[in-house]
């Protein structure tokens, strides 16, 4: 490389300082978050791994003090889930299409759009004590269908937005090009702009089942827990969050392993679908 | 179809008679001494502002485009070339705060009327962007996604019909064995040459080139330049380009347009030889743009 002849010695000494600096810096505050996540997960293994076993996956949850497992719980937290995904991904899927391909002229979109990050930043617990008013109080009883519209009310913000980014990210050329060739507007949407955000879109649905799937304070006030096989979303429903919750309060040791065994597994599942979103999003590119 | 009095139609009327050349002050008209007397008119363009929000990018443009020739447009960045095609198919209108006034007759029928159906004009009126726009489908899906929206062919047609859009686009010998695989995966010019050859499978009547080139290699140019000989026959071109060259090997008819007005239209033989205006005759030798 030829010599500048024009360079500031002080200016570059004092830039390769500064680059030092916030790079000691970000590798810290890296190694800092770092190193909860390693502590919290190693944690949940030593703790939960060991009570593992087939009966957690065949036996319902016990009475203090008698053998069992968490297979109700499992059973219904997967269903709450569903059911709560099932509800939740059709409306946040439409609501942020509208937001982004059919609201450009519209004024409804930015109070829509600002009432949903509102919702996506409102505490759980909120949507749990309402949703309690709502559908507990009237129907007399805790229920899995208002533990599942209590989860479904927390994705729908999260699917609004990533669907509408997701749309947002296709290109406008894309949808001009389309047009061009007389498609209606729908078929734009349906057959091309999808096509081209449906990776997104389904990582978004993704990440909103991870967030609902270890969500406790909502299901407390709705579809609160069942020591047994509840065969319907009318009764409540058994569900992992909250049988940690009760389990790892109480004083009897099986189910506080019981609730080790719970939080690993939920951790895990957690986990699996993150790594599932990354996998999805490496193909998009 | 309405036939209004004054409908360019396929009339042939002189451009003087129906005194659009009336040239009432030299400066600020458009120099058109165009005799399309011998030639059916396709598309009449009429007193077309076009805003963008508040700002003007058209003004008063007035212009008639003959049928079956390629008419290029040429003139500086922002001079409002591209703006002027994206009227003739009302693309623009996928925006806010975007809209023209004024009048564009095709066939006999202003389709700046609000009544006109936006997506039966867009079928008649193809478009091909500065951009490969390739669709996330399968090279033939790619094709046959618009001749689906008003035709009902069966299997053997339509696969007729796709051959024949990748023949007229030059395409087919590339791809014939990779119909299947998705058409993002093509390279660039390929992509291009697809998204030509999905414009003219739905058979339009006219085909808009926003800078088709522009993102070309030399040999992929050349075909679609080979292209546009071909394609001429058959439909009515219009070609946005900012070489000098390509407008003179592949139009009959050129415009030049200047901070959003019509400054010259003509012959290409007589723009790039003799054109009447100072700004034209600078442009086209590169002294200024």
């Amino acid at each position: 490389m030829s010599r500048m002849t024009n360079m500031d010695p002080n200016l570059y000494r004092k830039r390769r300082a500064i680059n030092f600096l916030v790079l000691t810096g970000s590798v810290f505050t890296t190694l800092f978050g770092l190193f909860w996540l390693v502590w919290l997960l190693a944690t949940l293994f030593s703790h939960g791994f060991q009570y593992l076993g087939l009966s957690v996956f065949t036996q319902p949850t016990p009475p203090p003090g008698d053998s069992g497992g968490l297979a109700n719980a499992i059973v219904g937290s997967i269903i709450i889930t569903l059911v709560g995904v099932l509800i939740g991904a059709p409306v946040g899927v439409m609501a942020g299409t509208f937001l982004s391909e059919y609201a450009i002229r519209s004024r409804i979109a930015p109070v829509v759009r600002f009432v949903n990050d509102v919702l996506l930043s409102a505490p759980s617990i909120i949507i749990g004590v309402f949703v309690y008013e709502v559908v507990v109080v009237p129907m007399g009883n805790f229920s899995g269908w208002a533990g599942s519209l209590a989860l479904a009310l927390i994705a729908l913000p999260i699917i609004v937005r990533t669907t509408e980014d997701m749309l947002k990210l296709v290109p406008n050329t894309v949808r001009e090009a389309a047009c061009a060739l007389g498609a209606p507007r729908w078929k734009v949407t349906v057959s091309i702009v999808f096509r081209a955000a449906k990776a997104g879109i389904f990582t978004g649905i993704l990440l909103a089942i991870a967030r609902i799937s270890g969500e406790t304070a909502p299901l407390l006030f709705t579809a609160l827990n069942n020591q047994f096989w509840s065969s319907s979303l009318n009764e409540p429903v058994a569900n992992l969050p909250v049988v940690i919750f009760q389990f790892a309060m109480s004083p009897y040791e099986d189910w506080q392993n019981l609730a080790w065994a719970g939080a690993f597994l939920i951790t895990i599942s957690v986990l699996v679908l993150n790594i599932l979103v990354r996998t999805f999003l490496r193909d998009r590119k | 179809m309405i036939q209004t009095e004054n409908s360019p139609g396929k009339t042939g009327k002189n451009l003087l008679e129906r005194g659009f050349a009336t040239v009432k002050n030299p400066a600020e008209q458009a120099a058109i001494t165009l005799d399309l007397s011998s030639l059916p008119v396709k598309l009449s363009i009429r007193d077309l502002d076009f805003f963008y929000g508040s700002f003007q990018a058209l003004h008063s443009v007035t212009m008639e485009i003959p049928e079956n020739k390629v008419t290029a447009m040429i003139g500086p960045s922002g001079c409002g070339k591209s703006t002027l095609i994206r009227c003739f198919n009302r693309i623009y209108e996928l925006y806010p705060k975007q809209y023209a006034t004024g009048q564009i007759i095709l066939d006999g029928r202003n389709i700046l009327s609000p009544k006109e159906d936006l997506n039966l004009l867009r079928a008649r009126v193809g478009m091909v962007f500065q951009k490969p726009t390739p669709f996330p489908m399968s090279v033939y899906d790619n094709i046959a996604f618009g001749v689906r929206l008003y035709e009902n062919l069966s299997r053997s047609e339509m696969d007729e019909r796709v051959e024949w859009a990748l023949r007229k686009a030059a395409l087919w010998k590339e791809v014939k064995d990779k119909l299947r695989q998705i058409g993002t995966a093509l390279s660039g010019g390929q992509q291009q040459r697809l998204c030509i050859a999905r414009a003219i499978a739905v058979k339009p009547e006219i085909v808009l080139l926003d800078e088709p080139c522009s993102a070309l290699d030399p040999i992929s140019t050349a075909k679609v330049e080979e292209l546009i000989d071909e394609l001429v026959a058959d439909y009515t071109i219009i070609i946005v380009t900012h070489n000098m060259q390509q407008a003179a090997r592949v139009s009959d008819f050129t415009a030049f347009m200047y901070l959003g007005k019509l400054i010259e239209f003509d012959s290409t033989d007589k723009m790039f030889t003799n054109p009447l205006r100072k700004e034209t005759e600078d442009y086209i030798t590169g002294r200024f743009g």
